[in-house]
Formats: structure tokens, sequence, C-alpha cells
């Protein structure tokens, strides 16, 4: 298939963008979109000009270094994928895709769709951790017993990837859902109990002080998240929260 | 430099403990004032960072991506190995042990891997700690599946994600550290070359990739943790941007390369779809608990198949050739990965491959299916369920089992698994060769130590599956953290180490002038045109089988691409700005370098062990006629290179090997 692209280009971030129109051939289904940018790219390493620069690493939907803004939606229009999962066969001949990069005033563009997300890097070292030093004496595995409930919830907000599209796709660019399913996993497990309190005070003060919005709960974010990370982490952080400033 | 493995002395079960009573340590008070670089934050450089600075010692950490969080370790599936014997079938730390020697086709160095197994259980009783959600049954407790390779229950899992939880762990482990300032990390910053000062390792050379500032960092050991070298096949299931810089610069400064022949070819990933492919994405060996692997008996339905003419869901079972299970009974589906690679390949090389491109091969769930249906019928009290009752309730188990797995493999393929079988074909996935470490795992430069992939000690010739964050974990939790202490003891008196010195400047401009070379050379070509380049070589002469000429030819391509790499390569953009195609010439410069190397090392080994298979050592009767032939006589030992210019002008050394505690015997899985 043949398609428009139309893409942000930016220098660096004290430089202005504006959209860059491209045009690519034979284009298969079967690609991945970040092949489709990849042909690209080498188009523009042949003609002398400088390739469009975005995040990418692991393209298997894990890492979370993906982050493009895909006709309006964070990681374009499949569900529960990332950028890299999400094949061209969601397009058709002739289409025009623009593409930018996550918006958010926390996540400053660094060049063209790259962003930085050191925003995130800084909420979980306010308090995303059990601290537990590495001695081979903590006490054994199966010493506590955590009901299989509870480890597969806990499970399932662990499995956050930690890429943002919840705070680029937020009206108010709120970080709630990236917050809520740490805050989440460690509340669900015994390990978690010690540290609670100062856990969810720390880490939403940080939140707070990056610059990321408040929830109003369109749950957008829920929609757009590649991992299905469930709004109900944002309910239990704010419990966990009323309960922490009660203590 | 003759190669000292410094393995303790005294009874295997006792080296470790003997020796971790008697090295140097540092006092905690001295331990503030020593610094260590770490580069690669993935489970062995994370784990790493974060227990050295919880001693107090003052780290500083470096990643090429935006956080640690995204090291690839992070894509690892199925799960990670511990002799807990948590399922009472059998399990202990001697049989870890075994099965792993064996496994590596008996090419790894016995004491360390005594020492993995005995560490293991404590890695699961840390990540618990820490809050990692494994898997638990009903009771409570932890939940374990099967490997490859063995025969026993011993593997801890996280649904099909268990790289990611446990790197969140040592992630979240090393956020505690970064918050108290004993960790200074460095995101999105890449080393490009170690400093030697009076021969030890003092510091490193880094890139600053967002703005590309030239950094340097001293410290007082440099911990180098940056994973395999599996993309000089072009096409792996590695990370895009995972890459053997830092082992490549640490290797021409003086660290001795081991074994790069030893190359794991994985073999469920997904089949290749076209030229335009940019990586290769794994399916976790674990589905081979549950799926039988199969081609077509006969090569009408074969025909037929890629035609369109039929579906593979249209062939009774006696018109399938269930090949792992024919030709070993014993292991079956669960033999280890390079035996399930090697035996894809002959049949697909036997025209049975079963896609357009000839290249995959079946793994079906539709047993599994049914075995789990009836099952659940059975606990759920269903009388006479209908066969799609029994489906539906057996597709609900696999899904708990492997959903993440299955979404994926319907999101690249676009058809459904849980009705059709999936296509799968090995591909490129790990490196048991790497830097050759000592038991201490210090390289051949005193202070410079290697882990986790990066190095090569724990596997041999052949990982088992789930051995990989075993040893990543294992090397920088529990072994790393004792052994470094030991080479620091002396250096507590040596103060803050200086970086305006001529060693620094040298270095310093070593780096300015290659990265000057990259944007100045008017080149017409892109970096991916000569990495693919040397991917397809690599591939069809350095791949699932090699033989003497191809090898030779490798080895003479690899020199030419180079040459032309160096000629003709096109870079554009500037030095001082975020560049990835700058980042990429870099280390596809090293590929070009370390791909011949491995050619080489793949040329003096004249024996099949593990995943090195020569054609010309095959067994030629009896029982094992056809399988890979190793010769303990004259092989069995660690091949370590001396960089001296050209890769092809290194110098071997060889490292013996000895095996007290294990009788050397054919690997057999029949």
């Amino acid at each position: 298939m043949n398609l428009t692209l139309k893409i942000w280009r930016q220098k660096d971030s004290q430089s202005k963008g504006q959209m860059v129109d491209y045009k690519v051939t034979d284009i298969s289904e079967h690609m991945s979109f970040l092949e489709m940018m990849d042909v690209l790219n080498e188009q523009l390493v042949n003609a002398g000009e400088e390739p469009v620069a975005f995040d990418h690493d692991c393209r298997e939907g894990i890492c979370g270094m993906c982050s493009m803004y895909i006709n309006g939606e964070a990681h374009g229009p499949d569900r529960g994928v990332t950028t890299c999962q999400l094949h061209m066969r969601m397009f058709k001949d002739g289409d025009t895709i623009t593409i930018e990069p996550f918006r958010a005033a926390a996540f400053p563009v660094i060049k063209d769709l790259v962003v930085d997300r050191s925003s995130f890097e800084r909420i979980q070292q306010a308090g995303g951790y059990i601290s537990v030093n590495t001695s081979g004496n903590t006490q054994d595995a199966n010493a506590i017993p955590i009901s299989k409930h509870a480890a597969d919830e806990a499970m399932d907000a662990a499995t956050c990837i930690g890429c943002g599209a919840c705070v680029a796709t937020c009206k108010n660019s709120s970080a709630m859902l990236f917050v809520g399913a740490k805050v989440s996993q460690y509340a669900l497990l015994p390990q978690g109990q010690v540290e609670a309190v100062d856990r969810v005070k720390n880490m939403v003060a940080q939140m707070d002080l990056e610059g990321f919005g408040n929830c109003t709960n369109t749950g957008a974010c829920e929609v757009e998240c590649p991992k299905g990370i469930s709004l109900d982490n944002i309910a239990r952080m704010n419990r966990e929260l009323m309960k922490a400033s009660l203590k | 430099m003759a190669l000292d493995s410094r393995v303790p002395q005294g009874p295997i079960k006792d080296k470790w403990t003997d020796y971790k009573n008697k090295i140097n340590l540092v006092n905690p008070a001295n331990k503030r004032h020593i610094d260590v670089i770490v580069v690669g934050t993935g489970l062995a450089g994370g784990s790493a960072a974060a227990t050295l600075a919880e001693l107090g010692y003052n780290v500083k950490a470096f990643a090429y991506q935006d956080s640690p969080r995204r090291a690839h370790s992070i894509a690892a599936q199925g799960g990670i190995n511990a002799a807990k014997n948590y399922q009472g079938d059998g399990d202990s730390t001697y049989r870890l042990f075994y099965d792993t020697v064996k496994g590596g086709d008996y090419r790894s160095r016995e004491a360390n891997v005594y020492r993995l197994a005995e560490v293991s259980a404590n890695i699961i009783d840390q990540c618990v700690a820490q809050g990692v959600p494994f898997a638990r049954d009903y009771g409570g407790l932890l939940d374990n599946r099967s490997f490859g390779g063995v025969l026993v229950s011993r593997t801890f899992y996280a649904k099909g994600q268990t790289g990611q939880q446990l790197l969140l762990g040592a992630y979240s482990a090393m956020n505690r550290q970064i918050a108290r300032g004993k960790i200074e990390m460095f995101n999105r910053h890449e080393m490009l070359d170690v400093v030697k000062v009076d021969g030890k390792a003092r510091g490193i050379i880094a890139r600053n990739l967002v703005t590309g500032e030239i950094e340097r960092h001293s410290a007082h050991a440099v911990v180098v943790a940056s994973g395999g070298y599996g993309n000089v096949y072009f096409l792996s299931t590695n990370a895009m941007g995972s890459n053997a810089t830092a082992a490549w610069k640490i290797h021409k400064k003086g660290a001795y390369f081991a074994n790069p022949c030893y190359t794991q070819i994985h073999p469920t990933c997904i089949p290749r779809s076209g030229d335009y492919q940019s990586k290769l994405t794994l399916m976790s060996e674990s589905l081979r608990n549950d799926g039988r692997i199969w081609v077509p008996k006969n090569m009408e339905d074969v025909l037929a198949i890629r035609e369109g003419r039929k579906k593979p869901t249209d062939l009774s079972e006696d018109e399938r050739d269930y090949y792992l299970e024919r030709r070993y009974p014993a292991f079956g589906n669960l033999v280890p990965r390079d035996v399930a690679s090697r035996a894809a390949k002959e049949r697909c090389d036997a025209g049975y491959g079963v896609n357009a491109t000839g290249e995959a091969v079946y793994l079906d769930f539709a047993s599994a299916i049914e075995r789990y249906g009836k099952e659940q019928a059975k606990i759920q009290n269903i009388q006479n369920p209908s066969k799609e009752k029994i489906t539906e309730l057996g597709e609900k188990i696999v899904e708990a089992k492997y959903g993440n797995l299955f979404q994926m493999y319907e999101k690249i393929v676009d058809e459904n698994p849980y009705k059709m079988p999936m296509m799968i074909y090995p591909a490129t996935h790990y490196t048991m060769g790497g830097v050759w470490v000592d038991y201490n795992l210090m390289t051949t430069i005193p202070g410079c130590y290697c882990i986790g992939e990066a190095n090569f000690s724990d596997h041999g010739a052949n990982r088992l599956g789930a051995s990989a964050l075993m040893q990543g974990l294992a090397d920088g939790y529990f072994v790393l953290p004792y052994t470094i202490g030991d080479y620091l003891a002396n250096d507590i008196r040596t103060g803050k180490i200086p970086t305006d010195t001529p060693e620094f400047d040298e270095a310093e401009k070593e780096v300015k002038d290659r990265i000057d070379f990259f944007i100045n050379n008017n080149g017409t070509k892109s970096v991916d045109y000569f990495h693919k380049r040397l991917g397809k070589v690599m591939w069809d002469k350095v791949g699932m089988a090699r033989n003497e000429k191809g090898l030779k030819e490798a080895m003479a391509e690899i020199k030419a691409i180079r040459e032309a790499f160096w000629k003709e390569v096109k870079v554009p953009g500037s030095a001082n700005e975020m560049n990835p195609e700058l980042e990429k010439a870099g280390r596809v410069a090293d590929f070009l370098e370390l791909g011949e190397l491995f050619a080489k090392d793949a040329l003096m080994r004249e024996e099949s062990c593990g995943g090195h298979f020569r054609e010309e050592s095959v067994e030629l009767e009896g029982e094992q006629k056809g399988e890979a032939k190793r010769n303990d006589k004259d092989f069995a030992f660690v091949a370590a290179w001396e960089y001296k210019g050209e890769p092809a002008d290194a110098v071997l050394h060889k490292e013996a090997l000895e095996f007290k505690d294990i009788e050397l015997k054919q690997r057999s899985y029949k």
C-alpha cells in the first residue's frame, strides 16, 4: 500500500517543531508500524536527509520504550498493543497517517517523536520499592502464603510497562493509572504493607510535583493502555491515600 | 598471559562457602570512598548496581535506554530456575548443577555452575521479599512449571512475563538506592571505551545520547553487564539496540573473549514474513510444556497446505509427524533448545516446512486443550460434556497459562492460535560465549568485571531454558558483590581516580576520532545495509550448522563487508545531538569485527557441541546416528581469544575443563 505520513519534526527541546509530509510506497500489510518507519528512514538516509528519531527497543511490546501518538491515539488504532506491535493491516492503501510524540507538560520533547519520561523515574524513586537488602537470608519464599487471587491481581497491576500512553491520552495528562498500578501491586501483597503509608503519600506527592494532572474518571487511560491496566488501580490508590492520611 | 580460573580448592560443595569465608572484605566506612561503574542495567547489571549500593559503594550505572526498566531482560518470558524442590520431585542443588552442566554439553566450568545452583534458591527468596508477584497455586504457595532438558519442575514464573517482573524487582531495588544517592543513574548514555590506568580498569568514556557530549567517568572498578551479541545476525530475538560494544571495547583493551561460536538458536520463534523484517519474536519455551511440534508426514499435504488447499487441522493424527516425540521418546517435545532447533531445521531442509518460505513447523495445542478441558469438566462435575464444552473449558486453562503469548502471536501473524496450530521456526536468541572471566567474574583486565549474558562462564555450549534469568541475578545479587570486595580491599587508600590524566585524554580522543570519521565520511550506504549483509553471512554460514568451507568463506566475506563499511557508510546528522544512526554505526562496526572472530572460533572447534554443530562431526552409526558428536579428547577446553588487531590474528588461549564431580557422557535425550 502507499501512504502519506504527517510527522512531527523537532530538532531538539529548544527548537520549534512542525508537521512534515512524507510518502512511503509498497508497504506490506504484514509489516509492523515501526518497520514501516524503518522503510521511511532508510529512504531518508539514502536521500541524504536526517531520519526521524523515535524511541523503540524490544519490538515485542514489553520494554515500554516506543511512544507514538498515531492518528490521535496513543500507540495507534489497535487495542492492547504498543506501537511496535501495531501492524500495517490496520491501515488501507492511500491513507494519511498523522504521527506525533506523546504530549504532556511532564513529557518534554527531546527530538522528533522522542520524549523525556524521566518524571516517571522520579515517581518510582519516591517509593516504588520495598526496602529489603540483598542478603540471601530473607525468609523462605513460601513462608508467607499469598492467596492466588491476590497474587494474580498484583501481577495484573505489575504488568504496567511504564510507556506513558495513559498520560498521553488523558485530557488532564494525569499519571494516576501509572502510579496506581505500582501502589496497587504492593498494596495487594503482604510484603508491601510495612511501608504502605509512606509509599502512597510520597509517590502521589512526587506525581503532583512533576506537573501531571488530576484524574476526572474519563477512563481513556484504561482504553489506551497496551497492557489493560484497570481503573480499579486508581480507586485502590485513592483508598490507600485516604487510609494513609488518617494514620 | 596464562589463564588462571582461580577456582578455589576443596570439594565442590564447600568451595563457595570456604571461599567467601576467606576473601578480603572492605569495611563499611571505607566502602564510602570507593566508586564502581556498572555498564548495563538488565538483570545482572541492575541487581549488581543495587546490591553494591546497598553495601555502601558509590555506584554509577549506565543504560542506553531512557530507564533501567527497559533493558532486554524484560522480554524474558518463561521463568527462572531454582533448586527449591517445592514440588518434592527429587530436585536438589546437585541435580540443578548436573542438568546445567549436561545441558551445556560439558563445556562450562564446573565450579561456577555449582555455585550458580547453590545460590539459585536465595534468588527466589529475595525476589518474593521485593514483591515480585510469582504465580501461586490455590494454597497460596509458589507454582512451578517444567522446561526443556530436565526431568523436574523447578521453574518459577510470573505468567509469560517473568523477565519483566524480575527486572522490575531489580529496578525497584535500584530506585531505592538512586533515591538515597548511592546510585547515580546515567540513562541514555552509551559506554564507548574503557580507560586503563597502570593496567587496571579505572573508568569509561561514555556518550550522552541526548546531547552527544563525550563524558569521562572514573571508578575503582568497572563492571560490564551489557548483554549478549545475538544482533551480529541482524535478525534475532534481541532488542533493536542490544549490542556488543561495551564487551568488544574491553576485549580490544585486553579482556579475552571466550567461545564466541556458542550461540543459541531458539526453537520457538515466529517465522520471518519478509525482507523488511527488523527483528524476530520469541514464543516462550514454556509453550513446549503443552504444545506438540509436528510437520505433515506426506509431501502432498505439505504442498496442499502451502498452496492453501488444506489446513493443518484437516490432517488426521497418522498423517502427522511428531518428529521430536518420534526421535526423542524420553524427552519428547521438551528436549533442549539446540536439539529442538536442529530437528526443525532437518525437517525443513528436507522440504517439510509448512509456510510459503518453507521455514516453519507447527506447535499444536489441540491435545492440551482437550486434556485440560476433560480435566476441568471432571472438576466442575459436568456429566458427558460436549466436544465444544471441553474445548471451551480447555481454552480457558491454556489462556490462563499462556494468554499473553497467544495474544502476541495473534497480533503478529493475524491467526488465532487457539483454533489453528502456531507456526514456529528457530531464531538467534542467546549467546553463551562472551568475555572470559575467572571464578571472581573478573576479566583478564584487573578491576574489570563481566557479568550476566555478557560473560561466558555458566552455560557451556548450550543454555537450558529459564537459566539466563537465574545466572543474571546470581551474578548481580549474590556473586559479584562478594568477589569484587576481594579486589577493592586493596583500593581503600587509593582515593578518587582523577579524569584529567593522559589515559583519559587518549581514550577520549580515540572515541571522538571515530565519531568524527562517521559523521564526515562521504559514503552512500546506510548502516543497516551493511548490518543486513553481515547478518546474512552469519545465518547462512555460521548459523545452525557449520562446516569448514563455509566458515572460511564467512571469514573472508565478513572482512570484505567490514572494509566496504568503512569506505562507504553514510551517517547523516551531526555528532552533537541525538543521532540514532551514529549510535548504530558504532555498534555495527564492532559486530563486523566480532562476527569474524565468531567464525574463526567455529572453524577452530572441529567438534559438535551444544549450539555449535559442525557437519563434519556427527555420529555415524548406532542409536545416536546423525546426532552431534562431541570430541572431549581434543576440545574439552574454553577457547579464550586475545585481541591482536585484525580478528583473524586473534591468539587462542585454552582453559582446560576438568570434570571431577560429573562423568563426561554423550548427551542423550532419547
